[in-house]
């Protein structure tokens, strides 16, 4: 089966539909799939359900999709970096469910791996426990959390082959993984796709099951926050 | 009354640490904690994906690609490894890490901790907060004494939206350092220059 597509357009062809629920990989703006999010935005697809540890900023990432108003609900730990986010949602227009960035990785985690949910001590005793099953488990209290499975997953890899096979590099690898995992379609967006054989079976992050479409860049890869040091006089 | 200023908070905040840990520094004062480890062979983890974490990049070595929980660019060690979100949260919520250094906005005398919402003001979310608190060994808290209005941010019972309850181990602000115990707080010791009556004037909280 053919998985290699030649544009983001042409890979999310026939997935797309208005109220559908997106996991998407990416930590900031670091291993975010920027093709994709612009895709979509192209699509015009709306009322969408985003579950992302982060809403990108203003111009770049899934901001893009909250400028263009096609987001109706983010799942994510950490919203901070987004003023556009914060405008809407503090006036009511966008909906926002938070969850701790380990919750959210074990949900998608769990969702494609065939857990419906699971007990955690993270949140317990704050609002984040609201409504929530607590169980006791050998003395101590934890929350059931449920699994999340998305009707598509949308990753950036750093390298696949032409049978989903993905490799990641250094932590733009973040939630790419289980994002993944958890959708019932993954497409997947990498800087090279590479031949067969070519990547070490031993060294794949994620095997090709997970991922059912792939596009190749290139990427902007922008970088939020530049830090760094001097060179120290010899 | 003089106190400890941020560097020497950070210096104190390392004594903590000890060799061959596992360690989760948050954002802020916490981060300076790791140019006072010293000798000691500590390993950092960022949450987003990585044990080992190095230094800021040198000027035109940045690399998109690695970046740690406060979206800084970074660098790699030799000793340095990857992994996905899931199992970095695996290893906090596991138990894996000694401890996690961070800040707060208010600390509570049953260990309570709020540091993430503000509500109707900040929203940003709680990011790896509360899975860390919950998770790891030992909770570790660095912050100022008071707010800017000069009110302790040591109190009775937390205001603010918990990002935890009863996580807190030690707290170490400008004024000294002090232990989450039975029935309230317990001084480890006073900040330089700083009374025991100076340190008990400025924290709303028990001190027993």
């Amino acid at each position: 089966m053919k998985k290699v597509y030649a544009s983001a357009g042409e890979a999310l062809d026939g997935v797309l539909r208005d109220g559908m629920t997106i996991a998407a990989g990416g930590f900031g703006l670091c291993g975010i799939p920027e093709l994709l999010i612009a895709a979509i935005r192209d699509a015009g697809t709306r009322d969408l359900t985003v579950a992302s540890n982060n809403a990108g900023v203003d111009d770049f990432g899934l901001g893009l999709l909250l400028q263009s108003r096609q987001i109706r609900k983010m799942i994510s730990s950490y919203v901070g970096e987004n003023a556009e986010f914060m405008r809407q949602y503090l006036s009511g227009e966008l909906e926002l469910e938070f969850n701790p960035q380990g919750t959210l990785a074990e949900r998608m985690r769990a969702g494609g791996s065939g857990i419906p949910g699971f007990y955690t001590k993270t949140g317990v005793g704050t609002v984040i426990a609201e409504g929530k099953e607590v169980k006791s488990f050998d003395g101590q209290d934890y929350i059931l959390e449920r699994a999340i499975v998305a009707d598509l997953s949308i990753v950036k890899a750093w390298k696949a082959d032409d049978t989903g096979n993905l490799v990641f590099r250094k932590t733009a690898r973040n939630f790419n993984p289980p994002a993944a995992m958890c959708g019932r379609i993954c497409v997947a967006e990498v800087e090279e796709i590479v031949p067969r054989g070519s990547l070490d079976p031993d060294m794949i992050h994620l095997p090709g099951i997970y991922v059912h479409r792939i596009v190749q860049g290139p990427h902007e890869k922008r970088i939020e926050q530049r830090t760094t040091r001097k060179k120290e006089a010899a | 009354m003089a106190g400890w200023d941020r560097n020497q908070m950070a210096a104190r905040a390392a004594e903590e640490l000890q060799d061959g840990w596992y360690v989760n520094l948050g954002i802020g004062i916490p981060t300076l904690v790791a140019n006072y480890v010293g000798d000691k062979d500590i390993t950092l983890q960022s949450e987003n994906g990585m044990l080992g974490m190095g230094p800021f990049p040198y000027e035109g070595e940045e690399d998109p690609d690695l970046i740690n929980a406060g979206k800084q660019t970074i660098t790699e060690l030799s000793r340095t490894s990857y992994f996905d979100s899931a199992t970095s949260f695996g290893m906090i919520r596991g138990g894996k890490i000694a401890a996690a250094i961070l800040g707060a906005m208010e600390v509570a005398e049953n260990g309570d901790l709020a540091n993430w919402m503000i509500p109707g003001k900040l929203v940003k979310g709680m990011g790896g907060a509360m899975d860390l608190v919950a998770g790891v060994g030992r909770v570790i808290v660095v912050m100022d004494h008071t707010n800017k209005a000069g009110e302790s941010k040591v109190l009775r019972e937390c205001t603010l939206p918990l990002t935890g309850k009863g996580v807190v181990d030690r707290i170490i602000t400008n004024l000294g350092v002090l232990d989450v115990v039975p029935g309230g707080l317990r001084i480890v010791e006073t900040a330089q220059g700083v009374t025991e009556d100076e340190l008990r004037n400025a924290t709303q909280a028990t001190i027993v």
